[in-house]
């Protein structure tokens, strides 16, 4: 048991660091889950509504592919709270995963937890801690959303199903995490790795809920088991020992792979490097396309996959349109050749979002290259804080086009190919991806300002995407009023393929993404570094 | 002669703090300069001023004749800097670091290069992630003494290296010397100021309380004297600049003021000398001198 040493004080040292950050999370996930079915309740008050309402979205593969199924058409729960079941689910598990990196990998990594380790401390009780606090967490996050839905008088069986949904895509990743944390040196190559995981789960269950002959596909992934508890529709408690039985073999795996290897060391050995740097490495650009570019061959890959299937899935609408009901449904949404646009662009402005977290977090390298004092020596060399900014800058512009082109791309080829006019499809969703640009960089642009003027806030750049991400997914059902909607830069994208194009809110957003951008340049020239 | 740098008044707040008070700083073109205080007592903030990194509240600060703060990459051409935290980038090996930064200079000197990789041992390919902080204070040390450079900026540069490869790093200062560059060192360690630096300042909260060559200093402070005499001594006590005398029988202990030197030495062989030892003033005995009623604990200071 000695190896299990110290894990209390661990446990109490990270509840003493996240004291503000973990209350703050559950509370937004709960307050999301009320709000949000306060919302539907008050929008669909009979039967008749909801399971209107609850047919119009499983007709729509954009729908079904982003959210999920409903699996009870009359059922309040199953339709007030169908946003949020799978896409909650997603990000409860990224919160658990990311909290059992953030106490294990970051820690070793910055060498706080090899001081720890001087002291009685046995070898699994980082990671046993760490999972603690995690689970503890969603757990906790999970009860309280229970009885909050209960609150608000949804029924209590199903309520702590959906509770249950949430809470054990949690703890399923809170053993991912922290498998991913022995994995690497870096704590993030370890959020990257769980991140590839958790993009494969949620793309299984899409492909699973889109079509009915692969529904099994859907099994394969945590977050699809998480959906199959369908809370309100069937309440199925019993699927929830998938996940449990994913997190005991991950927690196990984690353990052992602990007793293989050294503290501060991944299970990759590093290899040694070249002597010495190559011709081109002689500017602070090509600099910056070494630190980022590993980021982006994965972004980019992934883009290009998920671009794929895609357009996979948009040749396949008609695969949705079975019944007569439906059929007239379809008619009267304008036809299967609107649906599928309309399929399309929501799906372009999801990857316009996931692009916006690649250049967020590229534009954040800026600050964490500062305070990390790798700035610093470059700025002591003849390179100006203008080139040095501008390196990093023009990765994650550049690196966002790159993205969404290569998702445009994946889209034009596999849709094209299937619905055999790849002449026209090709720069119909060249043309969607190129329109989310704008939207991107700007919020990109947001991050740089905040580096330039208050480098103290750059995680700020979260919490205004996080924000415009809600006001987008939420702010029609809480009814919010245009002037508030108007605020998130994607609300003014063109929905391309198939809706109009209107040149001027592409103008704008990138004429204002230019100038916070050059304004950037002048604040940090002003600024101490450090 | 030339000044390098020369900083007059300098003032550094952060909200509440001080970090420089009125800083006056001048290092002659040529000179090996110690830049001696404890941890905390303004060192980094007066170099990151000198690097145009942090700008300063109030003073004048002229490096290599320009201003820092405006002709920051121009000047930085002219001189290399090693950081007292090293960090370097995880997935880059040393020697790719040091021919970057290098060329970022304008030009990485090859031959020199190997040579200072052998003599400080230092193993080129491996990733940033793995290095100790002595290697990766090697690694910046390499980087800044291959460079073309009139001006060496080097802020605690030793606080990571074994004793060897301290002896290492003096040995390139002294060459760096001879070949006439100008070399601001910061240090707390003593011994390494006294052994290298031609003229020390010493800075205690924000301000230089001392600054001249050695020698200079040595003068403001006492010697110690430790002496066996054929007779008991006489008269010792009423001479002016004696301290601590401890008389014990025919031996003798006190600490001199330099000064009084002489006076003190004629008292002393008129009482016959038998055995003499005379230890001139450490640099040690002179910076606790300046810290000894500093609230501010002395565990900084080997």
């Amino acid at each position: 048991m000695t190896d299990f040493a110290g894990t209390g004080t661990l446990v109490r040292l990270a509840l003493r660091r996240d004291r503000v950050l973990i209350p703050l999370w559950i509370v937004v996930f709960v307050v999301m889950a009320a709000g949000s079915a306060q919302a539907s309740i008050d929008l669909y008050p009979d039967v008749q509504s909801r399971v209107e309402a609850a047919r119009t979205a499983n007709a729509s593969p954009a729908l079904v592919s982003l959210y999920g199924r409903i699996f009870d058409e009359s059922s309040l729960g199953a339709v007030s709270l169908f946003k949020l079941t799978a896409f909650g689910a997603l990000l409860v598990a990224l919160l658990a995963a990311i909290l059992v990196v953030r106490h294990t990998r970051a820690e070793e990594e910055n060498g706080r937890l090899e001081l720890l380790s001087a002291g009685v401390l046995g070898r699994y009780a980082a990671v046993t801690a760490a999972f603690i606090v995690s689970a503890g967490t969603v757990v906790l996050l999970g009860l309280l959303t229970a009885l909050s839905l209960m609150g608000v008088g949804l029924d209590t069986r199903g309520s702590l199903a959906f509770g249950l949904t949430w809470a054990s895509a949690g703890l399923a990743f809170a053993g991912v995490g922290a498998v991913t944390a022995q994995l690497s040196e870096g704590a993030r190559t370890a959020n990257g790795f769980t991140a590839i995981i958790l993009g494969v789960s949620y793309v299984l269950r899409a492909i699973g809920d889109a079509k009915s002959d692969t529904g099994w596909v859907s099994w394969l992934s945590p977050i699809g088991w998480a959906q199959q508890i369908r809370p309100y529709a069937g309440d199925r408690f019993v699927v929830a020992l998938l996940p449990l039985v994913l997190l005991v073999v991950t927690v196990l795996g984690a353990l052992a792979l602990i007793r293989r290897r050294d503290l501060g060391a991944g299970l990759v050995r590093p290899r040694p490097g070249p002597a010495t740097a190559s011709a081109a490495l002689r500017s602070p650009l090509a600099l910056a396309w070494r630190l980022h570019r590993g980021s982006l061959y994965g972004w980019g890959f992934a883009f290009l996959l998920l671009g794929f299937l895609v357009g996979n899935i948009a040749s396949n609408v008609d695969g949705f349109v079975t019944s007569e009901s439906a059929k007239e449904l379809v008619q009267k949404l304008g036809g299967v050749d609107a649906i599928t646009d309309a399929f399309l662009s929501t799906e372009m402005g999801v990857l316009g979002l996931l692009a916006s977290a690649f250049g967020i977090q590229a534009a954040l390298r800026l600050r964490s290259e500062e305070t990390a004092l790798r700035a610093e020596p470059l700025l002591a060399t003849g390179v100006t804080r203008s080139r040095w900014l501008g390196s990093h800058v023009l990765m994650a512009l550049f690196g966002t086009g790159v993205l969404v082109l290569l998702g445009g791309l994946g889209s034009g080829i596999s849709s094209g190919a299937s619905l055999g006019n790849m002449g026209r499809q090709l720069p119909r969703m060249l043309a969607a991806a190129a329109v989310q640009l704008p939207a991107i960089w700007l919020v990109t642009a947001l991050v740089v300002i905040l580096f330039g003027l208050a480098p103290k806030l750059v995680t700020a750049g979260w919490v205004l995407f996080g924000t415009f991400l809600l006001i987008g997914q939420f702010g029609a059902v809480f009814d919010l009023p245009q002037s508030v909607m108007n605020l998130s830069p994607y609300g003014h994208t063109p929905r391309l393929p198939g809706g109009d194009f209107s040149a001027s809110p592409v103008i704008w957003l990138t004429v204002i993404a230019a100038a916070l951008t050059l304004a950037s340049f002048t604040t940090f020239r002003r600024r101490d570094i450090g | 002669m030339t000044s390098a740098i020369v900083v007059s008044g300098l003032h550094k707040s952060y909200g509440s703090t001080h970090a420089l008070d009125g800083l006056d700083l001048e290092v002659a073109t040529g000179e090996v300069h110690g830049f001696l205080g404890p941890n905390g007592a303004g060192k980094s903030t007066t170099i990151r001023v000198l690097l145009g990194l942090l700008r300063g509240d109030a003073g004048d600060v002229s490096l290599l004749g320009g201003d820092p703060w405006h002709d920051a990459a121009k000047l930085h051409r002219r001189l290399a800097y090693v950081p007292g935290d090293v960090n370097l980038w995880p997935n880059l090996t040393g020697g790719e670091v040091i021919d970057l930064l290098g060329r970022l200079r304008g030009g990485v000197d090859q031959k020199k290069r190997a040579d200072l990789l052998q003599r400080f041992d230092l193993d080129p390919t491996k990733k940033g992630r793995t290095y100790s902080k002595g290697n990766r204070q090697k690694v910046a040390l390499v980087a800044a003494l291959a460079s073309d450079v009139e001006l060496l900026i080097l802020d605690e540069p030793t606080s990571g290296l074994d004793p060897l490869m301290e002896e290492v790093f003096r040995q390139c200062i002294e060459e760096e010397r001879q070949r006439d560059r100008t070399v601001l060192l910061s240090s707390h360690i003593l011994s390494e100021v006294e052994a290298l630096c031609d003229r020390v300042s010493i800075i205690r909260r924000g301000k230089v309380v001392e600054t001249g060559t050695l020698s200079d200093l040595r003068h403001l402070t006492r010697t110690s004297i430790h002496a066996e005499l054929a007779a008991s001594p006489n008269g010792l006590a009423s001479l002016p600049g004696v301290h601590g005398l401890d008389v014990e029988g025919n031996r003798v202990r006190c600490e001199v003021d330099t000064a009084q030197l002489d006076a003190v030495m004629r008292q002393l062989s008129a009482s016959g000398i038998k055995s003499l030892v005379a230890q001139p003033p450490t640099l040690e005995e002179l910076f606790l001198r300046h810290y000894e009623d500093d609230a501010e604990p002395l565990a900084a200071v080997r």
